[in-house]
């Protein structure tokens, strides 16, 4: 049978090579290895911070924060896996893992949420972000693994990056959303009103679109969990590192212990950024109907809302 | 009075051929030929119009006639494709951004038919909002809103969400932060639309009685005819984009323009449209004093009338009728006998602007009924028949309001107040 590769064979793998090896690294390489600064910084000081920080203080604070976001099961479940983290001598890995996801997630926030305000305002410019976003959603994280080592060399700062990657789509797709589901109607008010550009996001846009963009931030704060085993791979710490150590000598138990740890945290960070998305005095639309906004034809959507406001 | 806000030629086409589809129009195409030709709508076309200081001017027309597009052009949220839009001599129509902004702040401000108020604030931050976007303190606002508030009767409620806010109170709250920044002009965009039709009523006369201090200049949209005229001074009607009559309710229900106007003011409650003023005559009335019955019968049988005013001096002392009079002529047992005694002193009133609805009580009395001014002088008087007569529509046929009547009749009354005064 005959086959496009019949014609010609492309040697797709040796420009990329070519292309990353040739060029990008020996050209850009202290240029990215200088962008990881302030990563490196922002994480030293926090994974200072909640190492310094004794134990029992941290796990008040999480407990009451848990109290009064997800109520008070949710307080005592964070009070007992903490306790059990520390006792299975994990609570060291544990504070650095938390200071990677706590780097990662601002860093996903800085960029994500101005990205998604832009992506909002401009169609153009959600033209040029969208496939952005989808190829970040979909390409695997091993594959973007190997040119991160190349230009930021291993470590810490250089898992935080592979999570950064993987963890910042929903954060821009979710502030997007949110503030493109603002009711027309409130839009037209502001406008009538004769706010500025800036005037309408702080005091409108901004304020209604808050619930989907916790949510967003919760979406981006969970998948940055789950690239903690990954970013082991590259030299980051923490609990990833003990599951990898663990994976690697065979050893289940260890694994286990480190998965555990994982687990923990991400459902107590789950149901702390959940509560506070809940809980945000804002009466703007429900994500589930933000959600169902997205899925329904185009220009339906303002009319089925301000119905609803009548 | 000079005009506030002068319309000319103005023209909004949605599309991207709209300077071709302009063209078109402005040879003379219909609507449905251009969307045909260019894919381009016409929204609004030809629309010309000048709404004076204080005036409520109305808008009415069916959904898709423009009228929605033809208010959002007026403050610049649809940029119009052609025309101008004069408020104080300056053009919306070509006004950048930043004067946009400042005559928004300044100048109009709007009313919405969903009340689109903010979910996240409380009604008095609601009402601040146009202060707000001007930059004014927080205390100032604060005060300001609480005041505003105070005039629609919803200041125990300043500091509620307006999701804990029935829809007529929710519209209170629109229209308050819509006078909060002290507007000349301002717009309301089928206010009442979305509000139960009681609700509605009472917000219609509040309405009317705020305007009563404020004289704001109000540019009002609906598509419920009862609704404009009812509001009013001036109504323009639109269909298909363009505005085919302009005039007041009165204008329209009696000469309406074309046949659509016609179908359309049908079967309208003209009682709630016409007035006393629109029905009443010139009055013929006659001295009170020592007036012998046969006088006043003979003047009765001179205007063909059945009952006519008896003036005590400048005031009114009460009518007589034919019947009673004829009935006291034939009675012989008083010889020569005067109108004072069969005369009636209960009879109906009504003030200039009284609506002929509230009249049909009165005109079932079977008396003229006296149309008194201010001061309770005599100025006409309103036949029974002709209330009647002008709720069917044909008060030009056959009514007393008939010109050439009229001035008969007032040339009558001059001579009869040489004539009635006996020696």
């Amino acid at each position: 049978m005959f086959s496009p590769a019949d014609i010609a064979t492309l040697p797709f793998d040796d420009w990329v090579n070519g292309f990353v090896r040739g060029w990008l690294v020996p050209n850009f390489r202290p240029a990215f290895r200088a962008a990881q600064v302030p990563i490196s910084a922002v994480l030293a000081w926090t994974e200072a911070f909640f190492l310094f920080v004794p134990m029992l203080v941290t796990t008040a604070a999480f407990a009451l924060a848990s109290w009064l976001t997800a109520g008070r099961a949710m307080a005592i479940f964070t009070l007992v896996g903490f306790a059990f983290i520390d006792m299975i001598g994990l609570w060291p890995q544990t504070m650095t893992t938390l200071a990677m996801i706590v780097t990662s997630v601002l860093f996903c926030a800085v960029v994500g949420i101005p990205t998604g305000i832009l992506a909002a305002r401009s169609d153009r410019a959600w033209a040029v972000i969208r496939p952005v976003l989808d190829v970040m959603q979909t390409i695997p994280s091993f594959v973007y693994l190997v040119p991160i080592v190349m230009l930021f060399g291993v470590g810490m700062a250089p898992g935080i990056i592979a999570t950064f990657i993987f963890a910042l789509p929903p954060i821009v797709r979710l502030t997007n959303l949110g503030i493109r589901n603002v009711r027309a109607d409130l839009i037209e008010a502001a406008e009538a009103f004769g706010s500025t550009r800036w005037q309408m996001l702080w005091d409108v846009q901004l304020p209604l679109a808050m619930r989907t963009i916790m949510a967003g931030l919760n979406q981006t704060l969970m998948l940055a969990l789950s690239m903690v085993v990954i970013a082991a791979l590259i030299g980051a710490g923490g609990l990833g590192l003990v599951v990898n150590t663990g994976l690697g000598r065979m050893d289940v138990g260890g694994a286990t212990a480190g998965g555990v740890g994982i687990v923990i945290l991400a459902i107590v960070l789950d149901r702390i950024t959940q509560g506070l998305a809940e809980r945000s005095d804002i009466r703007g639309i429900s994500l589930r109907q933000a959600l169902a906004n997205l899925f329904r034809l185009r220009g339906t959507a303002p009319a089925a809302e301000t119905q609803r406001a009548a | 009075m000079r005009p506030k806000l002068t319309v000319r030629n103005l023209y909004k086409i949605f599309g991207k051929n709209t300077q071709a589809a302009l063209e078109l129009l402005q040879k003379g195409d219909e609507k449905a030929e251009i969307l045909a030709q260019t894919g381009a709508t016409v929204g609004v076309q030809d629309a010309s119009f000048e709404v004076e200081e204080g005036e409520i001017f109305v808008v009415m027309g069916l959904s898709g006639s423009g009228k929605s597009t033809l208010v959002r052009t007026l403050n610049g949220l649809i940029e119009p494709t052609s025309g101008q839009i004069l408020i104080d001599g300056e053009d919306v129509a070509r006004a950048d951004a930043a004067s946009l902004r400042r005559i928004r702040r300044d100048k109009i401000s709007m009313v919405f038919q969903h009340f689109a108020l903010f979910p996240h604030w409380t009604i008095a931050e609601n009402v601040a909002y146009g202060l707000k976007v001007r930059g004014v303190s927080r205390d100032a606002r604060r005060e300001r809103a609480l005041e505003v508030l105070e005039q629609v009767g919803l200041a125990p409620w300043a500091d509620s969400l307006p999701s804990d806010l029935s829809g007529g109170m929710q519209q209170r709250v629109g229209l308050a932060r819509g006078l909060a920044a002290d507007p000349d002009i301002l717009l309301m965009d089928e206010p009442f639309g979305a509000l139960d039709p009681l609700i509605r009523r009472d917000m219609q006369a509040e309405l009317l009685a705020l305007q009563k201090s404020l004289k704001k200049t109000i540019v009002f949209i609906t598509h419920d005819l009862n609704e404009a005229l009812l509001l009013g001074n001036r109504i323009a009607i639109m269909k298909d984009g363009r505005i085919v009559q302009i005039g007041t309710a009165q204008e329209i229900v009696m000469t309406p323009a074309d046949d659509y106007v016609a179908a359309f003011v049908a079967d309208i409650d003209r009682g709630r449209v016409f007035t006393a003023d629109d029905v009443a005559s010139d009055a013929i009335t006659i001295q009170l004093r020592d007036t012998p019955v046969r006088e006043a019968l003979r003047l009765m049988e001179k205007h063909g009338s059945h009952a006519l005013y008896v003036m005590d001096g400048k005031r009114v002392a009460g009518v007589v009728t034919y019947r009673d009079l004829a009935a006291c002529e034939m009675d012989t047992t008083t010889p020569s006998p005067t109108i004072g005694g069969s005369m009636i002193t209960d009879y109906p009133t009504a003030a200039c602007d009284t609506q002929l609805h509230e009249l049909y009580g009165p005109a079932g009395q079977g008396l003229p009924i006296a149309v008194t001014d201010d001061s309770d002088r005599l100025v006409a008087v309103i036949e029974p028949g002709d209330v009647l007569a002008h709720l069917s529509g044909d008060a030009n046929g056959n009514g007393a309001a008939e010109p050439e009547a009229a001035v008969i009749e007032a040339a009558a009354m001059e001579k009869e107040a040489a004539h009635v005064q006996p020696g």
